[in-house]
């Protein structure tokens, strides 16, 4: 599968100038300078598909896919046979997985899914240009993957709708679907967490994009909770927002006998250690 | 969709109790060759619902791909067996990863209810009264 792939990748880049100029299906690529630089390890910026009811990727993709490359030693160690993206959009994030752990000899299967029938199809153009396939489904976060999927996703990354507003729209059809999150931003992020700890295999991980308005901590501590240690990948400030990129794994030492502050700080595993968001942790500890 | 996705969806209706396999109906399939990876298929394997692949490689167009009952481990593996082209693991190769399902139906196997597969996406979407509470 990897060798077909990267066959069919070359194939593209050989086209690159050719699908680029055709601005009738796709507009101009507006960021050059990115897509100079995520060439080889990521999904190309001109090639990624776009409609007005769809999330262009934009800086909080790029902190993803970013993190995720920044993992990419631990994501191949992994060797990972389902991956999936929940709320895939452009298709830009699990286009850009595929192409980074194509080198595996081991095979992977990707699943994307997204609610907006758009995105599901501007996903499918994505891959299709880059030469890799995923399958795409229209369903809700993980709807009717739940059942048969049960602890046997090795890697989910979700760029979820994180974005605080008015709790009316969530729900509302279209690109509205990508970014309101309700109260906090959190009311789909508290949804899409329990649905995926379903999902995920023993050895399993998730990588998440969170806001600083969205309490990452307040959300580590959840899934310490339910036995996840978690990490911070990384943390970027953009002007309009601070991004974080949280990762989880199942611990068998994390969960709910155990106090997290009793942890070693020293320990790999250790959640609290890798938070650098003092003020979250001094204002969650307060008020528990 | 390809037949390996089909076989991780099921019917998540409320009142729904098992909702599996869902029913296959196709009205536009495609076969596209993809490089054997046997590691794949023997991490896969252990994963699937041999009766639902089966069944939807038939209802797929391809009723003599695969057997009714799953062969053996031996049989998938033995040594050199991706080389012919008549062997179980590249049958069982094209039936998960090489039919393409364009366009089609899935159907509850409790409710009836359909969801339709355009453009090779199955739209697992349910009406606001159709989701459990």
């Amino acid at each position: 599968m990897s060798a077909g792939d990267s066959a069919a990748v070359s194939a593209v880049e050989g086209k690159l100038a050719e699908v680029s100029t055709n601005s009738d299906l796709k507009s101009l690529p507006k960021r050059g300078k990115a897509a100079s630089g995520r060439t080889l390890n990521t999904a190309q910026i001109q090639l990624v598909a776009r409609h007005p009811e769809v999330y262009e990727p934009c800086d909080d993709s790029f902190a993803l896919v970013d993190a995720l490359l920044s993992d990419k030693a631990q994501l191949l160690a992994l060797q990972p046979s389902l991956c999936l993206e929940v709320g895939c959009g452009s298709g830009y994030v699990v286009t850009s997985l595929a192409i980074m752990l194509r080198q595996l000899g081991s095979g992977t299967h990707y699943l994307a899914t997204d609610i907006n029938q758009h995105a599901v199809e501007t996903t499918q153009a994505t891959l299709e240009a880059h030469g890799i396939h995923a399958d795409v489904i229209a369903t809700d976060i993980v709807s009717g993957l739940e059942k048969r999927l049960a602890g046997m996703v090795d890697v989910v990354v979700v760029n979820p709708p994180y974005v605080p507003t008015p709790e009316e729209e969530i729900g509302i059809k279209g690109i509205a679907s990508s970014w309101a999150g309700g109260l906090n931003g959190r009311q789909v992020i508290d949804r899409i967490l329990p649905a995926v700890r379903e999902l995920l295999s023993e050895r399993g991980c998730m990588y998440m994009i969170a806001l600083e308005d969205n309490d990452p901590l307040g959300i580590c501590h959840l899934m310490n909770e339910k036995g996840y240690a978690s990490r911070v990948l990384l943390k970027r400030c953009t002007e309009e927002e601070s991004l974080y990129v949280l990762k989880f794994w199942q611990d068998p030492t994390a969960g709910s006998s155990a106090s997290p502050s009793a942890k070693s700080p020293g320990s790999e595993s250790s959640w609290i250690s890798q938070l650098p968001f003092r003020s979250f942790w001094q204002k969650n500890n307060s008020s528990s | 969709m390809r037949l390996l996705t089909h076989n991780f969806l099921a019917s998540n209706m409320k009142g729904v109790s098992t909702g599996y396999p869902l029913g296959l109906e196709v009205v536009k399939s495609t076969i596209k060759e993809v490089e054997l990876n046997a590691d794949f298929l023997r991490g896969i394997l252990p994963k699937l619902d041999w009766r639902a692949l089966a069944a939807a490689t038939s209802a797929a167009g391809y009723p003599d791909l695969l057997p009714a009952e799953q062969p053996s481990e031996a049989e998938f593996f033995a040594e050199g067996a991706a080389e012919f082209e008549d062997s179980p693991i590249r049958r069982l190769h094209r039936a998960l990863l090489e039919i393409h399902i364009d366009e089609g139906t899935l159907v509850c196997p409790e409710s009836g209810r359909t969801f339709p597969i355009q453009k090779g996406v199955p739209n697992m979407i349910l009406h606001e009264d159709e989701v459990r509470a």
